[in-house]
């Protein structure tokens, strides 16, 4: 027998190995794989020799250290990901190899520890959200977003989908990938334009609260109108707003759906994260991905299952509420230690503290000449108008060690999108300041 | 922390006043708050101190079974080690901290890393291009179903509306080929678990848009009849999608793209190691032939021959973006760090160990518990329990649960459906075979209680935080939340 590379992570040594051969009663390894057709069996692999753990991480850390990253940078760029302050807790609970190496808790009795910490996270979703209802979490918040407009039309059965200007260009792709082959029919419009075509064909109004633009929009008449036309009113929020505004449910959402990303879970260049998704309980058996809900074993004691799982892929297959097969468990975990260290007056103050940092930063700034802040009503986020090419700007900023804003000089000339957390000091927010005063 | 008290969920220990802590000062002069409609003074969020917190969440944590401590042979979903210097690299700063909006020229580290996994995994698939962004199994398989229905649709050829699966697939296969918009035909198994060829010949028409196959099928066997399947699909104009959830059994044995394979997905979080997480994050990297590579899902990573500078970019007839940014690309780190550390020896010992150990299982056990398909298996075996259930009244379920109290997590059980009272054992190339031995033993010594004390299985577990848990009871009167509790 060929000596064959001995790995730490395949601890049967060649003489053990042929043992086990024996005891199967073949000669060779070989004899296993016959199944393969002889023609493509065995192919060339070309890959580079093993790495040991000591040169690896050197290797990789000079990879890591080519990025610019933000904490060497001040970063003023959101957009949808959000670096907030993580506290050591969250990673090293997070970190306990009982809930980073269990899998998907298809054993209640063994998988109480992750079922209870599901449990919780979506008690605290209700109440972040202000709905009844909220699954054990799903990919990220534009899945989550498509996810609702695909079971609000299955709701009320039509396929007309409204989505109001402000909503993420992220999240507007992601809804198109996943309807493609639907047939069901995306419109996108102004507020104003929605609130005056009344289309009773509407299975659904999708708005963003405060939308990408950073604006916080007045909703209830979109609410009053998908009433009227008998249409789910679906609200992406972010959860750090609605730690300090009104919840959705306030409103009129049927839907409410976001990333919860910004609740500890570090930026990791845009994954994984996981996506809220909360709804009214009468919608409940539609609700798309995994739910954990109390129950008592046979001795009458409390525990936890999966439960409804006659919605889900493994038992209903192509008449499934969705395909998904995971609720990002880890994440959700991080989000949900990262709720119940802040509590109700840490989330609550930090929510405010980002408000008034962003407040803080936008007075300053429309002092400046060239520059013009485009909101009326902003939470942490707002769009400034430049005097220069928003490219030549985040250029001069990262030669001065910023992060400037999103570019969306897309949507209106010579904008960004800014955002403020805890993380930004007024040191760092002022630095900025003066630097877009030299360049206007 | 004692059962009961563990039980106690974070708003039933909240005392008003506690916090979990520190928040930083205000830096700057308050600004004008919105006027008071606007707010919510309704936050019901816990209030409970920080050493209470890691108390409750270690202590939970400790009521479930994991890779770390435990065996853990759950058939189809590759519970291997995940090893920990993967977890390390994945948390240095310039991975970790990183804004998926960036200018791509301040992110060159990461993009040069998944442009290299992309490469990595076209060659152990043996696959034309990658695409990393779908975030699970699932995701990739729906995205290698649009791409196929693009295809189709970039040709003009608008008949083809059925996509053919066996039966013996996972449940996502139908679910996402209705995603993309197919009529899903299933076929049977033959005797052998492979294809049913004549079942497969009576349904193929111009019609048929391809066919999901998942190799080693999920009965852990390789379908000897494969060239015939893939001829048969190729000349009726079908593409062939490969469920690649079990490629942890072929590395370097065969590549799917070299049998004539046009989609192959990769559950990274199986076959390379991202931690399970409790059920994720998982993430899925989709690997296609030549005549696909234009339709990848949004971005790929290219790179400028000349300069050696990394994009981002949208192949032309791209099926679009799967996810907010660019795929779960933490994930991809502990992908690419796996690979690297095994290179190419280690990945080739990864299928013959895991194989081997699967065989070793079988060839053992035989004797004690149903074989349904008597050949040389893959890198999982499926036993049946229905003589034993006939026998002694006792079901796989019930010896499932018996084996958690030999600190063994049960297999998967009644999966694939096809096979009667199942249990689908992946035992992985990570276990040694002390440790198959002690659970080999284990087996036949709750097959001997089976027949002398059925009562025993019929009530097992006995040394869990729960007995058997009332599911019906949570399904009828669903209680999914802490106020839900408080209802009643």
């Amino acid at each position: 027998m060929t000596n064959h590379y001995q790995s730490t992570y395949t601890p049967n040594t060649p003489a053990i190995k042929e043992e086990m051969l024996k005891e199967i009663g073949v000669k060779s390894y070989k004899e296993l794989f016959v199944d393969i057709p002889e023609k493509f069996r065995f192919p060339e692999l070309d890959l580079p020799a093993p790495t040991s753990e000591l040169d690896l991480k050197n290797e990789m850390s000079k990879l890591a250290n080519k990025n610019s990253i933000p904490g060497e940078y001040s970063s003023f760029l959101g957009a949808g990901a959000y670096r907030h302050f993580i506290p050591s807790v969250v990673k090293q609970l997070t970190s306990r190899s009982e809930f980073m190496t269990s899998y998907t808790p298809y054993q209640p009795e063994v998988s109480q520890g992750t079922l209870q910490a599901h449990f919780e996270f979506q008690s605290m979703v209700c109440e972040l959200t202000g709905m009844e209802a909220a699954n054990a979490g799903m990919y990220d918040g534009a899945t989550s977003t498509a996810e609702a407009v695909l079971m609000a039309c299955r709701i009320n059965k039509k396929f007309k989908v409204n989505i109001v200007d402000g909503v993420s260009p992220f999240y507007i792709d992601v809804i198109k990938t996943l309807t493609q082959a639907t047939g069901i029919e995306i419109i996108t419009q102004d507020l104003n334009t929605a609130l005056n075509a009344s289309e009773e064909s509407t299975a659904c109004y999708v708005i963003q609260q405060p939308n990408f633009s950073g604006e916080i929009e007045d909703i209830n008449k979109l609410n009053e109108l998908s009433k009227k036309n008998d249409a789910l009113l679906i609200v992406i929020s972010e959860p750090m707003f609605l730690s300090m505004y009104k919840t959705p449910n306030n409103y009129g959402a049927d839907i409410v759906v976001g990333e919860s990303q910004p609740f500890g879970v570090s930026l990791t260049y845009g994954g994984p994260y996981a996506g809220l998704f909360a709804c009214k309980k009468k919608y409940l058996r539609q609700l798309p991905g995994r739910i954990v809900g109390e129950t008592v074993d046979s001795e009458n004691v409390k525990g936890y299952v999966l439960t409804l799982q006659t919605r889900e892929q493994h038992i209903k297959r192509d008449r499934a509420t969705s395909n998904i097969c995971t609720s990002v468990g880890l994440i959700a975990l991080m989000s949900t230690v990262y709720m119940a260290l802040q509590g109700k007056v840490g989330l609550k103050y930090l929510s405010e503290l980002c408000y008034h940092k962003a407040h803080y930063a936008a007075n300053k700034i429309s002092t400046l000449d060239g520059y013009e802040i485009l909101n009326n009503n902003f939470f942490k986020e707002f769009t400034l108008k430049c005097g220069t090419d928003v490219n030549k700007l985040n250029s001069y900023l990262h030669e001065n060690k910023v992060i400037g804003g999103y570019n969306t000089s897309d949507e209106s000339n010579n904008t960004m999108l800014l955002s403020f957390t805890e993380m930004n000091s007024k040191e760092e927010i002022d630095r900025l300041v003066t630097l877009l005063s030299k360049v206007n | 922390m004692n059962n009961k008290n563990k039980r106690k969920l974070l708003m039933d220990r909240s005392i008003p006043g506690k916090v979990g802590a520190t928040f930083p000062a205000l830096d700057i002069p308050e600004q004008k708050l919105p006027d008071k409609s606007q707010l919510r003074e309704d936050l019901a969020m816990p209030e409970v101190s920080e050493n209470e917190i890691v108390r409750y969440f270690s202590s939970i944590s400790q009521m479930n079974f994991s890779i770390d401590h435990n065996f853990y042979p759950l058939g189809s979903c590759t519970m291997k080690y995940n090893p920990k210097l993967n977890d390390d690299i994945a948390s240095f700063p310039g991975f970790n901290d990183i804004h998926p909006l960036q200018d791509t020229s301040t992110t060159q580290g990461a993009l040069e890393l998944m442009y290299d996994l992309q490469n990595l995994l076209a060659e152990i698939t043996g696959m034309a291009g990658t695409s990393l962004s779908p975030m699970a199994g699932a995701e990739a398989e729906l995205a290698g179903m649009l791409m196929i229905r693009s295809y189709h649709l970039n040709n003009e050829d608008f008949k083809r509306k059925k996509v053919i699966i066996p039966d013996s697939a996972h449940g996502t296969n139908p679910a996402s080929a209705v995603m993309a918009g197919f009529e899903v035909i299933s076929i049977p198994t033959d005797e052998n678990g492979n294809t049913d060829i004549d079942a497969l010949k009576s349904v193929v028409d111009d019609t048929t848009a391809g066919l999901m196959l998942t190799q080693p099928s999920t009965i852990g066997l390789f379908d000897t009849n494969i060239i015939e399947v893939v001829k048969i699909i190729n000349e009726n104009g079908g593409l062939i999608y490969g469920d690649g959830a079990n490629l942890n059994a072929i590395l370097g044995k065969v590549k799917p793209g070299e049998i004539g394979f046009d989609v192959v997905h990769s559950n990274l979080h199986k076959t390379f190691t991202q931690p399970h997480g409790g059920g994720g994050p998982g993430a899925g990297a989709v690997m296609v032939s030549q005549r696909l590579v234009d339709f990848l899902p949004d971005p790929i990573v290219t790179k400028e021959e000349k300069s050696s500078i990394f994009n981002l970019s949208q192949p032309i007839k791209s099926i679009g973006k799967m996810g907010t940014f660019h795929g779960n690309f933490g994930a991809l780190v502990r992908a690419y760090a796996y690979i690297r550390t095994l290179g190419k020896d280690g990945i080739n010992a990864i299928s013959e160990d895991a194989v081997i150990n699967a065989n070793y299982i079988r060839a053992k056990l035989q004797d004690t518990l149903d074989l349904p398909y008597d050949r040389i298996c893959s890198h999982e075996v499926v036993f049946s329990a229905k003589s034993i259930k006939e026998k002694y009244g006792v079901n796989a379920l019930d010896m499932a649960k018996r084996l958690i109290d030999y600190d063994i997590h049960p297999p998967t059980m009644y999966f694939p459906l096809i096979v009667d009272e199942a249990f689908l054992v992946e035992p992985t190339e990570t276990e040694s075979k002390e440790t198959l031995d002690e659970f080999i033993d284990v087996m036949k010594t709750i097959v001997k209680e089976a027949e002398s004390n059925p009562e025993l299985l019929h009530n097992a577990p006995h040394n869990t935080p729960n007995k058997r848990l009332n599911e019906a009871m949570a399904a009828r009167s669903p209680k999914l939340s802490w106020r839900d509790t408080k209802a009643n």
